[in-house]
């Protein structure tokens, strides 16, 4: 490997960034971790997903109520917007000025929340067809999986409305550029968990 | 709207009924009226909290100094004072449950079942989330930093919030005795009986919201200590040079992070149960209860090790200074942690041989559970060897130790026995079971808190704990011990059910007087800490330790002051093996001034952790009593101080270079006017803390 030394995994801001190196990494290293602990929580819901696919009670079950199509373009959104929030992260890295960023990031805002709308509209759409979380185990199961990833989608474009402030009232000092740096982990991370939910819940069950 | 609808809307399910003193009114019998004196200490308590710092005028130093404190020692110290209250009650909650047993032979006793079953469910949560968990947390945070150079843990204000969110679980807790009432189903909750079908009342919502906020605020102190011992060592300090305290530390921090996530979804899933008519774990439409046991105990068994290794650590100090010998096998019992942290997720099933699986999926996990026996022994073992030929001095910490190696163990062969599936199935739900954990987690955690107490007073006050009190309350601790679990053991071969309110077999009446009689010992050797505790303070002057090395210890906590400044280290030691302090003395090197010292930065206080904590117990109440206004409220009452305090750029204060240098030299001129103790004048007044250099090294 040649380059500068990395101080922390994912992106690096390294020399052009002012904040101390090593406060940093200890950052951004503790937010790795936290990452973690939030991966397992999703692990656990997964496997309890696994176990409640059979237990639909009479219940409308997979096959019935997830449509491909709106899935297939959710993941779409997701996916951009993670490309979108990466464009952000080069140009908090490469940029002077901060228009790119915030350019960058209203977009990934709208795209996650255009990606909230849809999966709300297909909430709706299970509600209206009967399929709510009191009728069986499985349902219970996939409200418990899927709305929590929404619920962290929602965190997350909270987390990067109050970073838009922040970057507009204070710049972009050495802890706005911390935060933005876990604020993109979080993103990118809730992107992945969304591959397994699309792949586990939505293909597993329209596909057999 | 009607006035039921409007009252519904203001005070949720709050009405009379939910408070003790008027069901006791009501119906004035004995259990009634406990439950009442329970809720009316509660209240008194608080109120004569309130009383006191207000007529000292201490509500601003209480505030100032130590509740926005940032300081991971006085958060420490605050953890462990919230372990020393939820004991205290939890105790008495045990003698209670020994009295009930004891005279409820062929008789109604004193305690009606409901009440019996809320008086075990408490008594294992509390002993558990808000005595075990809070004490080694305290203990880790402010030992750790000091012993790795530190001069604070990596992230000073997430530090502040989980122990705010463990304060706010611990009062939802206390909250509960006065207004309400708590879970019958036990400290691991297991549904159905824990749902809306069986239990409508508020008793599960407590347990579940007091166990979020708890289990919350420890996967935060987990990251924090990881992120703390990987990233914050001082230079040198490679892992291999930590002291063994440090390796359990970062052990157990790792099995928070990745233990406490099931727990948390095990009491979210059973709150959308309660809450939302989910089917989760319910009898019906697909509800699978195995599903809340399999994640309860995902969570439960690492707990077991979350709980014992801190205090295993405990011990390698405690019995490494007290022998003035190097640990023995350091690297061994470094490894050893690491294993039985694998190990331990590998067991949980063990916790329900008897529900269902085939049998050899049982003798898996059978064999897995024996093999956590071979590092543990590894560890006794290089204790033994640790004092062996050691200059060992029997005080009240190296006392508890020694009673932790033969109780521990004892406690090791009936967990074997246990783990063999055919024993189990005959001996489950009895209170073999009581006695086997209570015979690992007494001296496999409380022993370790209290030598570990007793150990680093001296650091943190600057002065020494009473011997005499410390030796009483060993005697009572472990006599206490032995009398009040050997019967049960007894008991539960003869076929005795666990958390029985009422007994109809005569023959088990003398086992259970025993039992009692061993209750109350252990009632006085709680009581002896806090004599123990009061007398040290009153006799303080006479046990000053103000140089800070009344051991003559080996690691670097030992190398500051008594109590230590805010910034622990005047500047940041550089070490290059273990014992680092020993070696310095041992050089003549040690209390040197430094050739040049800097300005410190340290964060300021913040309100943002107390804030955090209040917001977030008044949230878990307004959940309880379903006041959903009030739950909204204090949820955005969790956030706001959080967003708003990442707006705030002014949170470092800077200590300048000659404050630090005036410190550092008052102390080492003190230094350097003591005269220095020997080892075996240790615990009398001459010992002020500077340790007389031993004149030769014996060989590890």
């Amino acid at each position: 490997m040649s380059g500068p030394q990395l101080q922390h995994a994912g992106l690096n801001l390294l020399d052009t960034d002012e904040m101390e190196p090593a406060e940093a990494a200890l950052g951004l290293y503790g937010f790795w971790i936290f990452l973690m602990s939030d991966a397992i929580l999703f692990a656990l819901l997964f496997a309890i997903y696994g176990t409640q696919l059979t237990a639909t009670a009479g219940a409308p079950g997979p096959a019935a109520e997830f449509k491909l199509g709106p899935a297939f373009i959710e993941t779409l959104i997701l996916l951009t917007s993670s490309l979108t929030f990466g464009l952000a992260s080069i140009a908090l890295k490469y940029d002077r000025g901060r228009t790119g960023l915030v350019a960058w990031l209203l977009v990934t805002l709208v795209l996650g929340i255009v990606f909230l709308g849809f999966e709300l509209d297909d909430f709706r759409t299970m509600f209206s067809d009967g399929a709510t979380p009191d009728r069986s185990g499985f349902l219970s199961a996939f409200f418990a999986l899927v709305p929590t990833h929404g619920l962290h989608v929602a965190a997350g474009c909270i987390w990067i409305m109050v970073m838009l402030v922040q970057v507009a009232v204070l710049g972009l000092d050495a802890r706005v550029k911390l935060n933005l740096l876990k604020l993109g982990l979080f993103w990118h991370f809730l992107d992945i968990i969304w591959i397994a939910i699309f792949t586990v819940v939505y293909l597993q069950g329209t596909l057999t | 709207m009607n006035d039921d609808s409007l009252r519904f809307l203001l005070f949720g399910r709050l009405n009379a009924q939910a408070f003790p003193f008027v069901r006791a009114w009501q119906n004035p019998n004995i259990s009634e009226l406990i439950g009442a004196l329970a809720g009316a200490l509660v209240v008194v308590g608080a109120l004569a909290l309130v009383a006191l710092l207000t007529w000292k005028r201490w509500w601003r130093p209480l505030f100032r100094d130590w509740l926005t404190s940032l300081d991971h020692k006085k958060i420490g110290i605050m953890y462990i004072v919230i372990a020393g209250v939820m004991l205290s009650r939890a105790l008495v909650e045990a003698v209670l449950m020994r009295a009930q047993q004891s005279l409820a032979v062929d008789a109604p006793g004193i305690v009606a079942p409901e009440h019996f079953a809320q008086l075990f469910s408490t008594h294992g949560t509390i002993m558990i989330f808000f005595m075990a968990m809070p004490f080694l947390t305290g203990l880790i945070n402010y030992v750790v930093p000091l012993q790795i150079g530190a001069r604070d843990v990596a992230f000073p204000l997430l530090n502040s919030i989980s122990l705010m969110l463990t304060a706010g679980g611990a009062s939802l807790v206390m909250i509960s005795l006065a207004v309400g009432e708590f879970s019958t189903g036990g400290w691991s909750g297991y549904p159905p009986y824990t749902g809306k079908v069986f239990q409508p009342g508020v008793g599960p919502d407590y347990w579940i919201w007091a166990i979020t906020l708890s289990s919350l605020g420890t996967t935060f102190s987990g990251i924090n200590f990881v992120a703390t011992i990987y990233k914050k060592r001082c230079p040198g300090m490679h892992l291999t040079c930590m002291p063994l305290f440090c390796w359990t530390a970062l052990c157990t921090s790792i099995l928070m992070i990745f233990a406490m996530p099931p727990l948390t979804l095990a009491t979210a899933l059973l709150a959308l149960d309660r809450y939302l008519d989910f089917h989760f774990f319910t009898n019906d439409l697909g509800g699978n209860m195995m599903n809340y046991v399999n994640l309860f105990w995902l969570f439960g068994h690492p707990e077991v090790y979350i709980l014992i290794l801190p205090a295993f650590g405990v011990y390698s100090e405690v019995i490494s200074a007290f022998s003035s010998k190097e640990l023995y096998g350091y690297k061994s019992l470094a490894a050893a942690t690491m294993v039985i942290g694998v190990l331990s997720f590998t067991v949980w099933l063990h916790h329900f041989f008897t529900m269902g699986q085939s049998a050899d999926v049982n003798a898996f996990f059978g064999v897995a559970t024996m093999t956590i026996a071979i590092p543990t022994g590894v560890k006794i073992y290089d204790w033994i060897w640790t004092m062996f030929r050691g200059e060992v001095r029997f005080t009240a910490p190296m006392l508890f130790s020694l009673a932790f190696i033969v109780t521990f163990v004892l406690g090791g062969l009936s967990g074997i026995l246990l783990a063999i599936p055919p024993i189990d199935f005959v001996v489950h739900n009895t209170v073999f079971l009581v006695a086997h954990f209570h015979n690992v987690l007494i001296p496999g955690l409380l022993y370790g808190m209290i030598a570990g107490y007793m150990y680093w007073f001296p650091k943190a006050f600057g002065f020494r704990l009473s011997e005499v009190w410390g030796r009483i309350a060993f005697g009572f601790w472990v006599s206490g011990f032995y009398l009040a679990f050997m019967p049960l053991y007894v008991l539960g071969l003869g076929g005795m059910a666990r958390r029985s309110q009422a007994l109809f077999e005569p023959d088990y009446r003398p086992w259970l007087l025993i039992a009692i009689v061993g209750a109350f010992l252990l009632l006085a050797g709680l009581v002896s800490l806090f004599v123990q505790l009061w007398v040290s303070v009153r006799d303080r002057e006479a046990s000053r330790v103000p140089v800070g090395d009344p051991w003559d210890a080996r690691s670097l906590e030992w190398s500051v002051s008594a109590p230590p400044p805010e910034y622990n280290f005047a500047i940041i030691p550089q070490v290059d093996r273990l014992d680092p302090f020993y070696w310095l003395k041992e050089r003549k090197e040690a209390y040197r001034p430094a050739r040049r010292y800097d300005a410190i930065v340290m964060p300021r206080n913040s309100w943002v952790g107390p804030l955090v904590g209040l917001a977030g117990a008044v949230c878990a109440f307004g959940l309880v009593w379903h006041i959903w206004w009030l739950t909204i409220l204090a949820f955005v009452g969790v956030w706001a101080p959080v967003v708003a305090r990442s707006f705030v750029r002014d949170v470092h204060r800077t200590i300048p270079a000659s404050e630090v240098e005036a410190t550092d030299r008052r102390w080492l001129d003190c230094a350097q006017a003591t005269r220095p103790v020997p080892r075996e004048l240790e615990t009398e007044p001459a010992n002020l803390g500077l340790a007389r250099p031993f004149p030769a090294q014996v060989p590890a």
